[in-house]
């Protein structure tokens, strides 16, 4: 990847035109950054990519501007970062400016109601194709532990409505375990 | 100093809101309505709506309508400024730790365990989308008239052309926007 100005440009187009998109609350950038970066561009690794968003879940603030951080940074390190964040940014700040001179015109405006009631399902149904593939190539692993943690990680945040911070840290300290667990059998089974 | 106050005000709301969205709200209304008095209640409401109705983050929209309110395109841009910097430094330090540690095993373990819950927190987060897209907002219920027989039309169309042509997902959010305000005019 050649860092020069057109990747920066095609950096910085590409989360601005992400950051429009992004609507229905802040994971709905990840499915969107996951087909462009991973699939389209093959900038980051569908696992990394998993990683990252992980990374952005965790830390405080919003998602969105959270996992674009982040990505700049993977991509082209701090600089990446500050163009990736403006980009996000930029959007809502220009969209809400406008909107703020006469905002209770937009809120009741029909138009506005009809298209948006219309894009709810085409959002709904951007994630949910993106969940299907990776839930796809996760089952494809044939792993009984990332198996079980995705089905009760499912359970716990949409049904039990348990604090997502919560899932993230005993989702790793299993997974952390695990890991311990199989190279100390590993070790034993050597000196045997 | 009102930019020095509405930075302030605007960086403990990026600093605390953890889990993003929802979580962020009370936060956001304490610091703005309740500290501050730069907006009341109803506008609060009203800044909540318009958020869900536009792209962005709600604390974003939030530090852009209230900076614009009492000071102008400097003050959201300097609301904007203070909601993100914490992430900045907090997202780079643990991005600079990953890109550090991913090799090592413990860390690559703790990896392994997060891939899946993320998968499944992303799930979760559709599956609430789709659940306000049908039953537009009001909830499941077990009264299958108040299902939204349009949108319903629109997801399935949607998830078939995404996943047997692999179309651009943009493409498919305007064209359901735009089969919205074609229908909806004559069923609503």
């Amino acid at each position: 990847m050649k860092k020069d100005m057109k990747f920066y440009l095609k950096l910085f187009v590409s989360t601005l035109y992400l950051s429009t998109f992004t609507f229905g609350g802040g994971f709905v950038i990840i499915p969107l950054m996951r087909k462009k970066f991973v699939d389209e561009y093959k900038w980051i690794e569908e696992e990394e990519m998993l990683d990252l968003a992980a990374i952005a879940q965790s830390a405080p603030g919003a998602i969105a501007v959270n996992a674009a951080i982040i990505v700049g940074y993977r991509l082209a390190g701090v600089l990446g970062a500050m163009i990736t964040i403006i980009a996000t940014v930029l959007p809502p700040l220009i969209i809400l400016s406008i909107i703020s001179v006469a905002y209770t015109a937009f809120r009741d405006s029909l138009i506005v109601k009809y298209i948006l009631r219309g894009m709810q399902a085409g959002v709904a149904a951007v994630i949910i194709d993106v969940v299907i593939s990776m839930a796809i190539s996760l089952f494809k692993e044939k792993k009984l532990l990332p198996i079980m943690i995705m089905i009760s990680a499912f359970i716990a945040t949409f049904i039990l409505n348990i604090n997502v911070i919560i899932i993230i840290l005993t989702s790793g300290i299993i997974g952390a375990i695990s890991i311990y667990y199989s190279e100390y059998v590993k070790k034993s089974g050597d000196l045997k | 100093m009102i930019y020095l106050k509405i930075f302030w005000s605007f960086f403990q709301i990026g600093l605390f809101s953890i889990g993003g969205g929802y979580a962020a709200m009370p936060l956001i209304q304490n610091q703005v309505v309740n500290i501050h008095n730069w907006l009341s209640m109803n506008e609060f409401a009203d800044v909540i709506t318009i958020s869900q109705m536009t792209p962005g983050p709600i604390a974003i929209n939030c530090a852009t309508f209230v900076g614009t309110r009492i000071a102008g395109m400097p003050g959201a841009i300097v609301a904007t400024i203070g909601c993100v910097l914490p992430s900045c430094i907090i997202v780079l330090s643990l991005a600079y730790l990953y890109y550090k540690y991913k090799k090592l095993s413990i860390v690559q373990g703790v990896l392994n365990g997060l891939r899946p819950a993320v998968i499944a927190m992303i799930a979760s987060a559709g599956l609430t989308l789709v659940i306000l897209a049908f039953w537009n907002g009001k909830g499941i219920s077990s009264n299958n008239v108040n299902i939204d027989i349009i949108s319903v039309a629109v997801f399935v169309f949607s998830i078939i052309i995404l996943r047997k042509w692999k179309v651009n997902p943009i493409f498919v959010m305007i064209g359901a926007g735009v089969i919205g305000l074609c229908i909806y005019p004559f069923v609503l």
